[in-house]
């Protein structure tokens, strides 16, 4: 399965971003690792995976994947589409014109090879629910198809902003074993955003904790 | 059938290729708009917002101040083309294209803004390039807004009557449309066909304006917004 090349993954970040209240001010190396984010709400936990990610740019410093620079205070910021890094949004963002099985094929290409997909959705239990559109479906499965979506494009990282907040305590507990057993399975450095002390506790091999944009 | 069928078609035909040139405008224009912020943005917005505050006679000065024979781009396209934007069914085209153009820009332009950033920002991070983002999950999404934009716009171009009759004139079987035999029937006291018009162009109205609807709840249920 991929990710037998993940053990070279190293995420690097050490960036400054002004934000209206405070100033954001976070640096950290991540191996293969689990490292959960928490921290009170409008801490800048969420813009610091979108600085990640690519959808906001801070105002300087460096984040680096794997020897790829993503963003230095001398370059032109890489291209969300280049840094090939998987995002769950809170929400999931599924595409709601979309089944779920377009919403996981949609970063392949025609004639891609389907066996990497086929061994995800079986591994996530989703394949009564590929016919389905979102609006179909509850807030657990909306999670595995949107895990399923950003692993299906083969991610070097994953970003995971407060993936279990919707969901209730069974669906929560057999998402963290999914979560655990991708992670095993893919090796590769995964963020995860939450405000729940429990998730951290569980998941995470690391935890920072984010507070007016400051890790404590 | 008791008249000449001539004005309705004319009309149709008016609509539709003006139609046509407000959805590429219309698109082309919110998509930039919606995008970028720049110095002078207001204003540009408030002129192409304007047709929908100014009687249609403004509209129609404005139109022959440029295209007529004396304006600037009708003395251009004389010479150049020898080609007369005034007094034909093209004028026609134009008048409905300005007066239309505000609704369909205002309606796309809501409608991109109707679409989630997250969807585009996930497409993104999946390596999905902007011209397949654009295709595949912004204008299928905005799809329905710039409908309803395209059948107002329409509407809005079958019954154009100001300014069409200022740059196109009354020329029976080159640029009568609809809304002008209405008016020219009326004027004649031939009140029996100024009804038959009037019955004719409020059918098509009313036609279109149920279909919008029923089309638009149908969509709704479809994509789970209800």
């Amino acid at each position: 399965m991929y990710g037998s090349e993940g053990s070279r993954n190293m995420l690097t970040v050490n960036i400054r971003k002004q934000l209206e209240k405070y100033e954001m001010n976070v640096q950290f190396h991540l191996k293969n690792e689990i490292l959960a984010l928490t921290g009170p709400s409008g801490s800048g936990k969420t813009t610091l995976l979108n600085c990640i990610a690519g959808i906001m740019q801070p105002d300087e410093g460096e984040i680096s994947l794997n020897g790829s620079l993503f963003f230095s205070d001398k370059e032109k910021p890489m291209k969300i589409q280049k840094r090939n890094v998987g995002y769950l949004f809170q929400d999931y963002a599924l595409f709601p014109h979309f089944t779920a099985e377009q919403n996981i094929l949609y970063s392949l290409g025609r004639g891609a090879d389907l066996s990497h997909t086929n061994e995800l959705t079986k591994l996530l239990g989703i394949n009564g629910l590929l016919s389905k559109y979102p609006h179909q479906i509850s807030g657990g499965e909306k999670q595995r198809v949107a895990m399923a979506r950003a692993l299906a494009a083969k991610p070097d990282m994953l970003l995971l902003d407060e993936p279990f907040s919707a969901l209730d305590d069974e669906t929560r507990d057999r998402c963290h074993d999914e979560l655990s057993r991708i992670h095993a399975l893919w090796k590769i450095p995964i963020i995860l955003v939450t405000h729940r002390k429990t998730d951290a506790e569980r998941l995470a091999d690391r935890i920072i904790r984010i507070v007016n944009g400051q890790a404590t | 059938m008791p008249y000449d069928l001539s004005p309705f078609y004319l009309s149709l035909k008016i609509a539709s290729v003006s139609t046509l040139l407000v959805f590429i405008a219309s698109i082309l224009l919110a998509r930039f708009m919606c995008r970028r912020e720049f110095f002078g943005k207001s204003l540009i917005e408030a002129i192409i917002l304007l047709p929908l505050v100014l009687p249609p006679t403004v509209v129609g000065f404005a139109l022959i101040f440029l295209f007529g024979l004396n304006g600037p781009i009708g003395i251009l396209l004389e010479q150049w083309f020898g080609f007369r934007i005034v007094f034909t069914w093209i004028g026609a085209v134009i008048a409905s294209f300005v007066v239309s153009l505000p609704l369909m820009y205002q309606s796309t332009a809501a409608a991109f803004e109707k679409v989630d950033a997250r969807w585009e920002n996930v497409a993104r991070t999946l390596g999905i390039s902007e011209i397949r983002i654009f295709r595949t999950i912004t204008f299928p999404l905005a799809w329905p807004g710039i409908f309803a934009g395209l059948i107002l716009s329409f509407a809005r171009g079958i019954g154009e009557f100001g300014a069409t009759l200022m740059i196109a004139g009354y020329i029976p079987g080159q640029t009568e449309t609809v809304p002008l035999a209405i008016y020219f029937a009326y004027e004649a006291g031939r009140m029996e066909e100024a009804a038959f018009w009037v019955i004719i162009i409020s059918s098509l109205g009313l036609a279109i304006i149920s279909w919008l609807n029923y089309w638009r709840k149908k969509n709704n249920v479809r994509l789970g917004r209800e």
